[in-house]
């Protein structure tokens, strides 16, 4: 028998292990798929929970409903990977051995990474909408927001959901718009990048519709730290506000660090095409959500090339040494 | 694409004069391209160049101003002092290496 581990029961981790139990032969497979949070989080839902369209409670549900029938499901945080052995050190003391590991444990925000942000107004003035508890204490301020200056902003890039700190642009601007205080409140978008968006087509219209909706846009802007009610770049620029909505610093987690798998952001490098780590050929890292077919392919044809699949789904994986 | 003379070569750029052919790069070519931007090179600003074409052909992708400093041990700070205004999209173009999509 042979086992599948996966590590993270998020959106890419549920459904590597909805699609491998439906086509692995579950007399050669077993697949554990183990996750240190017994909830689900919903996060585009997050976007919703400011303007009370959505209540915290919305966005969660238990994550066990969500696997199938004869995956195991273990409630337990992975503390080591150990890659050379292939197995795992959990968090309660147990160990688990594998043959192909899947890393899926998603990225989460560091606001401690940017000088100031944390000590000067985190949670008071400054809100995320990275977290459901972002969300919700940001669905307590804003009703009683009584005009002033909103910043959206991103600190580094590359983060989770690219489009999330524009939507939250413009649903503020909706918001306060539908209150009929929209001229009472100025609202800057605060960003590292050349312009609205990483993709230059999407950043021009982004940019378009910004004006229209008389966002202003400030791009290049190098966040060195947060003093209180005030962004300051690395070149000294300032932007002032009453209310920061920020994306702090997107990283993944610890456990690679740990392991000795992750780069400075803690993502594992990867082989792009397959998804395969550098490092150890029978672990896979990234799966997001598009990418996650290319894994189940790899996995599910172990290296054997498929005509038509390696056109549309990048390369084929590194043959993975069977052990018996 | 357009070529562009520069420091005695032709060399193949970008519009926005992103050398496209690291082997056309030559420290004569990055000094030249340096005082288009007004920057003097000295030591510390080959330190990050170094860096970033070593960091380059390892990984495949430009190093982000984080790796710079946690491994490339070249504080943020003294980053803009080298290279004001959009550090990383000033050191890349001297560097020969492809422009930042997604940094200042
Ligand atoms: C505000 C916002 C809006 C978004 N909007 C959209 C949208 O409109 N459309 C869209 O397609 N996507 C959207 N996304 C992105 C989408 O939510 C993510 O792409 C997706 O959740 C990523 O899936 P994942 O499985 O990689 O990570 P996650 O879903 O974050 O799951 C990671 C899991 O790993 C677990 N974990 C982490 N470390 C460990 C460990 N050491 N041991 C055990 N378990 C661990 C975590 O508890 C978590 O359950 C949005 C995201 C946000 C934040």
């Amino acid at each position: 028998m042979k086992k599948i581990l996966i590590i993270g029961a998020g959106t890419a981790g549920t459904m590597m292990a909805v699609h491998l139990s439906r086509k692995l032969n579950r007399k050669e497979w077993s697949i554990t798929i183990l996750d240190k949070d017994e909830n689900h989080y919903y996060q585009p839902g997050y976007l919703f929970i400011p303007f009370g369209i959505y209540t915290k409670q919305d966005v969660i549900r238990k994550g066990a409903k969500y696997i199938p029938a004869g995956v195991e499901y273990l409630l337990a945080q992975a503390d080591q990977i150990i890659a050379e052995q292939n197995r795992v050190k959990l968090k309660d003391g147990r160990e688990i051995a594998y043959d192909i590991l899947i890393i899926a444990t998603g990225t989460n925000i560091h606001p401690e990474e940017t000088q100031g942000m944390v000590e000067n107004g985190w949670r008071e003035n400054i809100f995320d909408i990275y977290t459901a508890d972002g969300a919700d204490a940001l669905s307590k301020k804003l009703p009683g927001f009584k005009g002033g200056k909103i910043a959206i902003h991103v600190v580094e890039m590359p983060i989770k959901c690219p489009v999330a700190p524009l939507e939250i642009a413009f649903m503020i601007d909706w918001f306060f718009t539908n209150k009929g205080m929209r001229k009472d409140v100025a609202i800057d978008f605060v960003t590292p990048m050349a312009g609205a968006f990483s993709k230059p087509a999407t950043a021009k219209v982004m940019g378009h519709l910004l004006k229209e909706r008389g966002i202003n846009l400030v791009t290049d802007f190098g966040t060195e730290r947060v003093e209180y009610g005030k962004l300051v770049s690395y070149d000294k620029g300032t932007v002032d506000y009453d209310l920061l909505i920020t994306t702090p610093t997107n990283m993944g987690d610890a456990l690679m660090a740990r392991s000795g798998l992750g780069d400075d952001l803690n993502y594992v490098p990867t082989d792009k095409h397959t998804l395969q780590a550098k490092a150890k050929d029978n672990i896979f890292a990234h799966l997001g959500k598009m990418s996650m077919k290319f894994v189940y392919w790899n996995i599910l044809l172990k290296g054997i090339p498929v005509p038509g699949i390696a056109s549309k789904m990048g390369r084929m994986g590194k043959i993975i040494p069977q052990t018996a | 694409m357009a070529t562009k003379e520069i420091a005695g070569k032709t060399v193949n750029v970008t519009e926005e004069g992103y050398l496209t052919d690291p082997a056309q790069w030559t420290r004569e070519v990055a000094q030249a391209i340096a005082a288009e931007e007004g920057i003097t090179l000295t030591d510390a600003h080959w330190k990050v160049i170094d860096f970033l074409k070593k960091d380059f052909a390892a990984a495949g992708v430009l190093a982000s101003m984080r790796r710079i400093n946690k491994t490339g041990g070249i504080a943020t700070k003294d980053l803009y002092d080298l290279f004001p205004e959009g550090p990383l999209k000033k050191a890349a173009r001297i560097a020969g290496l492809p422009k930042p999509t997604s940094c200042v």
